[in-house]
């Protein structure tokens, strides 16, 4: 068991931060919306499935010849992110306006829309499946429920390798470019008028708004950037893994808002403590335990941590972040 | 509203009436034609997926049972049959519902299916009760042949059989000495993995397991794990879609280890969902004998041509099986029997050649005789490369 730990630890350890970046681009989406509405979008994980949905059918329809690598592979990635992100952001505004503005504006309770999230994730998972998926890839109507796959556009070498320690370019890609989207964020919320206006909201809505904040405006913008996180991450999982389904959220979402809590559920350096903290402790699990002790292993640890620190790894919320 | 409600419901009750009322002019019509030596009808029901997402190895036997009762029928026999369709979309529920409306509405006398192990656990009960026949043409799980039913049979040889097959397969022709054996954790998956890890222990080769999760994307723990293994041989019990995405990590991350797997794995949709070659050289057990061209036997030959004018299409997986199973109906049917009683009564004593064996049931409904045969894919399809016991070493 310690000699299979032993034996994989570094893979482990590379796998574990490259999953992680993803669960916490995805993790972003959560724990933005949360600090605004103190809302938990379950809906999300469909905001990401749209991405990947998008970034699939846009490699499809590019047909790329052979595998990219290098510059032609970057310069792909950044195209491919701007589709996810035009996808899951206008997803992400959109289920705002129809499935929860309306509930707000009428002084709805925050379980109705807790609902109302729950029911807007389960449309557009079967649109996706009836509609969305058979109409672009032409497939009969019952082959919506099957994956899709890309064609094979990413060419995969290891770049770095030191004994056991070997990276391979996806995987690097994926990491860098999470860190980099959390950064811009970061500095977004934390220097822009945007960025002061959603700390603000988050902090005291009665009183942002008599101070001259315009609270729709801030929605719809926190709503479009958790939206246009959540497509970096479907152009990274679409590197990755060159395939989706319909069902692709409801796991990666699950891992997500975990990530989401573990690192402090408000928290936007907290999303990616908690995705990496996630990602190792699942790859470290299943190299102990196996395979099927993942999920197991990445609660128990939830709950442990939630025990002693409640608020999460990094604890403290959107609404006290500054700079 | 309220007006064009009652509208509404006038009119339903209206339609109601009417088909009613049709209904009992067809049959009136029917039992004067019964009087008059016109032929008489009996009813099968064939029960699987036939429009959900695993159809596609659904649609293949109903076809095949299709073309057996239809060229039955051509004959002009003295008692036609009918064939009615149940679409259970392999959710056992709707299966267990679908069996009380064949059973109690349609009065069928036999069922071809369920296609599934699932559905065929709930379905199988209320069957019994009933005391309604039923071969299936695809349901391989172990156990169902263990409950005792009696009016309960199967045309091809269940997981034990299969994976047992593969496993000699595996030990003979491969001459693997260190296995990886990968499931998903479900019934059918893990039924066949442990299957095939007990035969391969029994002839002294070194087995490890891990699982993958059926809903999950990132496989790179088990991954890592076969990497670290280093294993001559892997062998996965499960889906296509879970094995083309674990075959794809595999050679992307540098394991070049023979993958094989059992009958859910059969399908182009592997090659696709591996990406590129990945899949090639992946090996397939399945105890169906798919014989596209027909080479194996003349009865074979007859089927596949009659099959490719009829469907426009080669006989793809349980095809034949679905063939078989209606056949095994048919010659109960031929003989004069015409109650669900006397058809099944039939079947405990039937031996009679099919397209892909002889058909002829032991007292618990398993096939008398299964054999499994492995197939090799290679670019977007597969081939046969014969019976497992005797087929060779497919090219390295």
């Amino acid at each position: 068991m310690l000699h299979d730990f032993v034996d994989q630890f570094w893979p482990s350890t590379v796998d574990g931060i490259s999953l992680g970046s993803i669960y916490a681009l995805v993790a972003l989406g959560y724990t933005m919306v949360y600090g605004v509405l103190r809302l938990i979008n379950f809906a999300h994980s469909e905001v990401f499935m749209l991405g990947t949905v998008a970034v699939v059918y846009t490699v499809t329809e590019i047909g790329v010849s052979s595998p990219l690598s290098g510059i032609s592979l970057i310069a792909m990635l950044v195209l491919l992110a701007v589709v996810g992100m035009v996808a899951s952001a206008g997803t992400a505004v959109t289920l705002e306006y129809v499935a929860y503005r309306p509930l707000r504006k009428r002084g709805a309770s925050r379980l109705a829309a807790l609902i109302s999230a729950i029911g807007a994730s389960l449309f557009l998972q079967q649109l996706a499946a009836l509609v969305i998926i058979p109409r672009l890839f032409h497939k009969p109507k019952e082959g919506g429920r099957l994956p899709v796959q890309s064609p094979n556009w990413v060419e995969r070498k290891d770049v770095i390798s030191i004994g056991d320690f070997v990276v391979r370019n996806d995987k690097l890609l994926i990491v860098v470019s999470a860190v980099l989207m959390m950064i811009a964020l970061d500095q977004f919320v934390n220097r822009t008028k945007l960025g002061r206006g959603i700390r603000a909201t988050a902090q005291d809505p009665e009183t942002s708004v008599l101070m001259g904040v315009n609270i729709d405006r801030i929605v719809t913008a926190t709503f479009l950037i958790g939206g246009a996180m959540a497509g970096v991450a479907a152009a990274l999982y679409v590197m990755r893994f060159e395939e989706t389904n319909f069902f692709v959220g409801f796991l990666l979402g699950i891992k997500a808002f975990t990530a989401a809590v573990l690192g402090g559920i408000g928290n936007l350096r907290g999303a990616l403590v908690g995705g990496i903290v996630l990602g190792l402790i699942e790859m470290y699990g299943s190299a102990l335990f196996g395979s099927e002790w993942q999920h197991v292993v990445a609660f128990s640890v939830l709950v442990l941590v939630l025990m002693f620190r409640p608020t999460g790894i990094l604890g403290e919320s959107l609404q006290q972040a500054r700079v | 509203m309220r007006r064009s409600i009652q509208g509404l419901a006038a009119a339903a009750v209206a339609s109601t009436l009417l088909l009613a009322a049709c209904g009992g002019n067809d049959n009136n019509g029917g039992g004067g034609g019964g009087g008059s030596a016109q032929p008489s009808t009996v009813k099968l029901g064939f029960m699987g997926d036939l429009t959900g997402e695993n159809s596609g190895i659904v649609i293949p036997p109903f076809n095949g049972a299709t073309m057996a009762v239809d060229e039955y029928n051509a004959t002009n026999p003295t008692t036609k049959i009918q064939l009615i369709r149940y679409d259970s979309q392999a959710q056992p529920d709707q299966a267990a519902s679908l069996a009380q409306q064949a059973l109690k509405t349609d009065k069928i006398v036999g069922l071809i299916g369920p296609a599934f192990s699932g559905e065929s656990q709930q379905v199988g009960p209320i069957l019994e009760e009933g005391k309604i026949p039923s071969v299936s043409p695809s349901a391989t799980n172990v156990t169902l042949g263990q409950k005792g039913w009696k009016y309960w049979h199967r045309i091809l040889a269940n997981d034990g059989v299969q994976g047992a097959g593969i496993a000699g397969y595996i030990v003979r022709a491969l001459k693997a000495k260190k296995v990886f054996v990968v499931d998903d954790k479900q019934d059918y998956s893990k039924g066949l993995a442990d299957v095939v890890d007990n035969t391969l222990k029994e002839n002294g080769v070194t087995t490890q397991r891990d699982t993958v999760d059926q809903n999950g994307s990132d496989y790179s723990s088990t991954v890592n794990k076969i990497k670290a293994a280093a294993p001559d041989a892997i062998f996965y019990g499960g889906y296509y879609a879970q094995l083309g995405r674990l075959i794809k990590q595999l050679r992307e991350g540098g394991v070049k280890a023979r993958v094989l797997s059992g009958d859910g794995s059969l399908d182009t949709g592997l090659p696709k969902g591996a990406g590129g070659t990945n899949a090639d050289g992946a090996v397939v057990g399945c105890p169906c004998n798919i014989d596209r061209t027909g080479v194996s036997s003349p009865a074979s030959k007859k089927f596949a041509d009659a099959y490719k004018t009829k469907f426009n299409t080669v006989p793809k997986i349980y095809s034949a099986e679905g063939y078989d199973a209606a056949t095994a109906f048919i010659k109960a049917i031929e003989a004069g029997n015409t109650t669900p009683e006397k058809i099944n009564q039939f079947l405990s004593t039937v031996d009679t050649p099919g397209v892909t064996k002889q058909i002829k049931f032991g007292p618990n409904g398993e096939p008398a005789g299964g054999e499994i045969y492995v197939y090799l894919f290679k670019g977007p399809d597969y081939t046969l490369l014969g019976n497992a016991k005797e087929a060779p070493a497919p090219p390295a």
